[in-house]
């Protein structure tokens, strides 16, 4: 079976985000009060083949320790679908 | 002295020839020899030391060196710096030496989020490693930065363990990047693999208006006269 994954990437809790800290400067600017912790980060999406949906899982979450997030800085949250092109 | 220096090319490398040029021009007439070196290669046994040039390997993509850390080239130079060889990385260079885990810690975004080219002096903070055995510790270095993601970070502990290990090479005299400790450059535990995010390659040429870089690429070059440091 086809999975649809979503990969969120974001910088651990206690690093900082100057592109956070600056969004966040700006929108009162434009009228947005009130907005507080703003913490940017980046969402990669793909398909994978697997048997089921836990495995699918699995292995999106070993490409998140080998390759789509450094641990050092970033923390990644896996959510899978099965393939109804929803998330793309 | 008479070296032999391999300088890494990845796709995006963009600071090979400047790192091959300066060899050559600190080098003189020694003998000492620079080669490039595709990152497609999987033997590097042939060289007394590897520099890892700055640039944007494989566009950067994802973040800065962590699709570098899995060309072919990389399973050598891992074998090579555990087996006691000395490696560089500089700027670009040292993001892949931190992807591959060579060294420890990561670098982030400028705090400024601006992309810094620039002049800062630079503090030597250690003489134990190839790099800087030619200066002194205390040196201060006016050196080339060019980056966008220099700001060194790694959790405390990591951050005790390199101070308590005299692992910190160079620290800003001005921090242009918020990097943790004023950090410019570290090392791994045996001292023979640094990575530094300035540009010492830069700074070796009267006609671009500095020289400070020299020592550094003369404790480089003299990798031929010591004996490799014994691995961790």
């Amino acid at each position: 079976m086809r999975f649809d994954v979503r990969v969120e990437v974001r910088l651990r809790p206690g690093i900082a985000d100057p592109q956070g800290a600056t969004i966040e400067r700006a929108l009162p600017a434009l009228g947005f009060d009130g907005v507080d912790g703003v913490r940017v980060g980046k969402v990669i999406r793909f398909a994978v083949e697997a048997p089921d949906e836990s495995s699918a899982s699995a292995r999106a979450q070993e490409m998140c320790r080998r390759l789509l997030a450094n641990p050092v800085i970033e923390d990644a949250e896996v959510e899978v679908r099965g393939t109804t092109g929803a998330l793309r | 002295m008479t070296a032999r220096i391999g300088v890494v090319v990845f796709p995006g490398t963009n600071c090979e020839h400047d790192v091959v040029r300066a060899l050559r021009i600190v080098a003189g007439d020694d003998g000492s020899a620079a080669e490039l070196v595709w990152h497609g290669e999987t033997s590097v046994s042939r060289f007394d030391a590897l520099v890892l040039p700055g640039g944007f390997a494989h566009g950067d993509y994802l973040r800065p060196g962590a699709l570098a850390r899995f060309s072919p080239v990389m399973e050598a130079v891992t074998g090579f710096a555990a087996d006691g060889g000395v490696v560089i990385g500089i700027c670009n260079g040292f993001q892949v030496l931190t992807e591959a885990g060579l060294l420890p810690g990561a670098l982030q975004k400028n705090s400024g989020l601006r992309f810094l080219c620039t002049t800062v002096p630079v503090e030597v903070c250690t003489t134990r490693t190839p790099l800087t055995a030619c200066s002194h510790v205390g040196a201060v270095l006016e050196l080339p930065v060019n980056h966008f993601e220099g700001n060194y970070i790694c959790d405390t502990a990591t951050l005790d363990r390199l101070r308590d290990e005299d692992r910190i090479v160079l620290r800003y005299r001005r921090n242009p990047n918020g990097s943790i400790d004023d950090i410019a450059g570290i090392c791994n535990t045996a001292g023979n693999v640094v990575g530094l995010m300035p540009h010492p390659e830069r700074a070796c040429d009267e006609l671009t208006g500095a020289t400070d870089g020299m020592s550094l690429v003369r404790g480089l070059l003299g990798v031929g006269d010591r004996p490799a440091p014994v691995p961790a």
